[in-house]
């Protein structure tokens, strides 16, 4: 097991190199540049921006002082577009915010998810089946920027009862739109996985012969039938985190949280080339490891499952 | 600590407590209208984006600049009805050649720190917003303004020190310019000439607009700031004229998406907000007191290409003047935006101080009367149904683009028979294009720097930065430089306006208003403000049935 999180994490290293390099690429393909603005600066004073800002190097020397920058400083840059802040401040800033509240969605998504696909399938052709079902699906169809809007007419405007927006630094009546917003499709997706797969291991012979040994329902479930039934859940939660992460950036930006959501869209309008580099190498990473995290639960829970 | 000084102690500290919320107590009416005042002095406000900078030097947006007037103050202030009066300097004396400045400034403006505003800040602000060092994206503000070496220093040519100003003592700020311009007071109410703290800076670096670093000399103090989220400004108890401030804390909220700004709004989370496209007719019946629209200093239009990539019918003043004369501006303002604005038949604004609209003939005319003209132009010109003309017009992303340019591009089929090809592009790929003039025709928008004429007829000058129609008159360049140096610069103005009613480098469509809706608790909002130039110090708050 060591050898195989040390291998995967030594190839995280070049695959995340080449993921600054190919970004970098597109990012100066893109026309336009963060100092255009609808009053054209006088030729003097861009000069001087871009002396301060390195952009008059050469396109390899900028690639080749970011990347050492990042690799022996921890030092992202400064902003090209908040010009009192540096990457490392927006980071610092944004990602808690971004992080809390996916986290929290996950933890929503995979708590009720689950409980909804176990029950429907302990209980199949039910009204809890039914009702199970008929809420993952209507779920489905609402992604998160459909869920947004609704839940602030509903709970700010029409019951008054949680603000419209913002952090607060993390205040729990903050957290509770962006979370159901994010959460909702995937909650539904899992419930609907968890419930064909628990139906399908419900019906192999190992549960039969358990039950039929006597064991009650309840132990039958948790000892037995959760952990292959999870497997399936496992694969679709590395597209879930991946879709999480994109998805947090409407909510961070409909309830500005101030998370690194708004910060990736705006500098890509911006061209805002310092921080959207941050950004991706940030998520880049984040997926790297969360995959590989997957991988390992995936060992621990078959052992037949071996790298 | 014995029982005495421990109640002395408290009794202090509960005094300077109280203090902070004093005004709206101890003054329960406001001293010169009487009205009751609410207890709770907050105004909260929406943003549409977080601002590139709050350092007054480097700081390059209006929602920036609103921040900072209330940070900070100038020479000069802004009435509400954007007439000038005494910010830190008392007034001004001019030379008689109007080339040097004198502003005689307060002794009693402190900074929030308890330090004496002097004519050293001013002095060491503007030679540092002028700094190659710096970079500042306003830094060419000091050359509009025309101090001496202004240019030279921005290019690294001279050194900061030979910048056209000097604090003759702590009172005295002397200000030499390059040519007497006739609105050079009102420059001074912008935010590039702020005085910074030179110790903060000194101090924190670049940190030093965090808060708790940050040390101003307006009517607040920086006391939070979540970037894409909130600020917060509270009362700066040091300042001059804290006594007749009434509001004790403005929030600004980042909300991106101006409908849920309004949802937010009207669940009262907020006291003023943007009226999103098109709402307007709608929310000012159901808001009557509320919904709000005051002339904004920018002017709306299309700009042609007049180099040789563009399509060569456009070169034909003709043809620019019946593309001109068949847009229908009242149906653009009145059903388009029904915003409030203003059918535009010249460039400058029609509320800009000391500007008289000159009679354009076109904007006499009925609709039908500019239609006829505008057909039997386009004949002279060789175009009609049997050699249609075709155009391209760019316009970057947005709803209330794309309804102006699909309305426009109907007019033009319908009255002339011209085929528009309508393009979006994103903002940065949109400046690009434009500014390489790789256009036909562009929409565009110039908001004005200052509160005069000359900021908006300065682009019509061949070798203005920001002409991208790259439009040349000799007789136009001849004027508005006159226009600098003379005494009647309206009667230059009229003629530029008259010029380019005829030539046509631009075609105007309307000019802009301020369509808000805020909260009828607040008020003292300056509606006449030329500039929508607000300042917290003038609002206040009064308490609601």
């Amino acid at each position: 097991m060591f050898s195989f999180v040390a291998r995967r994490l030594a190839v995280a290293v070049p695959t995340l190199l080449i993921l600054v390099v190919i970004s970098f690429v597109l990012m100066y393909a893109a026309p336009g540049g963060p100092f255009n603005s609808e009053r054209p600066l006088p030729p003097e004073v861009l000069a001087n921006i871009e002396a301060k800002y390195g952009l008059d190097q050469p396109f390899w020397k900028q690639i080749v002082n970011y990347v050492t920058g990042v690799v022996t400083q921890f030092d992202f840059g400064p902003s090209f577009q908040y010009k009192s802040r540096s990457v490392n401040d927006v980071i610092a800033q944004g990602f808690p915010v971004t992080l809390t509240i996916g986290f929290w969605s996950f933890v929503v998504a995979v708590g009720i998810g689950v409980s909804l696909g176990v029950a429907a399938a302990i209980k199949q052709n039910s009204w809890l089946d039914y009702l199970a079902v008929g809420i993952s699906i209507g779920a489905q169809v609402l992604p998160n920027f459909v869920m947004a809007p609704i839940l602030l007419l509903t709970f700010t405007l029409w019951l008054g009862w949680l603000p419209g927006g913002g952090w607060n630094g993390g205040q729990w009546d903050h957290l509770i739109m962006p979370v159901i917003a994010l959460s909702t499709s995937y909650m539904a997706s899992i419930a609907r996985i968890t419930r064909s797969s628990m139906l399908e291991v419900l019906n192999t012979n190992f549960i039969r012969t358990a039950q039929a040994k006597g064991l009650p329902m309840r132990r039958v479930i948790w000892k037995h039938a959760m952990k292959p039934a999870m497997l399936p859940v496992l694969s679709y939660l590395g597209p879930a985190f991946v879709g999480m992460i994109t998805g947090s950036v409407v909510i961070d930006s409909f309830f500005s949280t101030g998370g690194i959501g708004t910060f990736f869209v705006n500098s890509a309008f911006n061209r805002d080339y310092s921080v959207m580099m941050g950004i991706t190498i940030l998520v880049g990473a984040l997926t790297i490891i969360f995959n590989l995290l997957v991988d390992v639960l995936y060992a621990w829970i078959d052992p037949k499952i071996r790298y | 600590m014995t029982l005495k000084t421990t109640l002395k102690a408290s009794t202090a500290a509960l005094l300077l407590m109280g203090g902070t919320q004093a005004f709206a107590d101890a003054h329960a009416t406001h001293p010169v209208t009487g009205e009751a005042l609410a207890s709770d002095q907050t105004f909260i406000y929406r943003d549409l984006d977080e601002s590139p900078s709050i350092d007054p030097g480097v700081a390059e947006d209006t929602a920036g600049g609103d921040i900072l007037r209330d940070l900070f103050e100038g020479l000069m202030n802004q009435a509400p009805d954007g007439s000038l009066i005494p910010g830190v300097a008392t007034g001004f004396e001019v030379s008689d050649d109007n080339l040097v400045y004198t502003f005689t400034l307060r002794d009693n403006a402190k900074w929030s720190n308890g330090d004496t505003v002097t004519a050293g800040d001013f002095e060491y602000a503007w030679k540092r917003a002028a700094s190659p060092e710096l970079a500042s994206p306003y830094s060419w503000y000091i050359e509009l303004m025309s101090l001496e070496n202004a240019s030279a220093v921005i290019a690294g040519e001279m050194d900061t020190d030979t910048l056209g100003v000097t604090a003759i003592d702590d009172t005295t700020l002397e200000v030499r310019l390059t040519q007497p311009l006739p609105y050079f007071a009102q420059m001074v109410t912008h935010f590039t000439t702020f005085p910074v703290p030179q110790s903060a800076i000194e101090a924190h670096g670049d940190d030093w607009t965090k808060p708790g670093n940050m040390v101003s000399n307006g009517a607040y103090m920086l006391t939070e700031h979540v970037p894409q989220e909130k600020l917060v400004r509270e009362r700066n108890v040091n300042y001059w004229d804290n006594e007749n401030t009434i509001i004790d804390k403005t929030v600004s909220l980042v909300i991106n998406d101006e409908n849920v700004a309004l949802t937010r709004y009207l669940a009262g989370e907020l006291d003023r907000t943007d009226v999103p496209a098109g709402q307007f007719p709608s929310l000012s019946e159901q808001y009557p007191a509320e919904a709000m629209s005051v002339p904004l200093s920018c002017s709306y239009y299309y700009t042609v290409n007049m180099t040789d990539t563009t399509n060569p019918a456009l070169l034909d003043a003709n043809v620019r003047k019946a593309l001109s004369l068949a847009v229908d501006r009242d149906i653009i303002v009145g059903n388009v935006l029904a915003g409030g604005q203003k059918a535009a038949y010249t460039f400058t604004h029609w509320a800009t101080a000391g500007f008289e609209t000159p009679d354009i003939p076109m904007a006499s005319m009925t609709q039908a009367e500019r239609n006829e003209m505008a057909k039997s132009l386009m004949a002279e010109a060789g175009y009609g149904s049997d050699n249609p003309l075709s155009v391209d017009l760019i316009y970057n992303t947005s709803e209330t683009h794309k309804s102006v340019a699909v309305a426009i591009s109907q007019m033009w089929k319908q009255t002339l028979g011209v085929t528009t090809e309508l393009d979006n592009q994103e903002w940065q790929t949109f400046l690009e294009t434009r500014g390489n003039q790789d256009y036909q025709l562009a929409r565009a928008g110039w908001c004005a720097d200052y509160n005069e004429a000359s900021t908006f007829l300065d682009l019509m000058q061949s070798n203005s930065g920001y002409n991208d129609a790259k439009y040349t008159n000799a007789e136009v360049d001849e004027l508005l430089a006159d226009a600098k140096t003379s005494d009647n610069a309206q009667a230059n103005y009229d003629r530029v306006e008259e010029i380019i009613a005829m030539d046509t480098p631009i075609i105007p469509i309307y000019h802009y208003a301020a369509v808000k809706m805020l909260d009828d608790d607040i008020k003292g909002w300056p509606r006449e403000n030329f500039q929508q130039n607000w300042y917290s110090k003038d609002l206040y708050k009064v308490a609601g049935e």
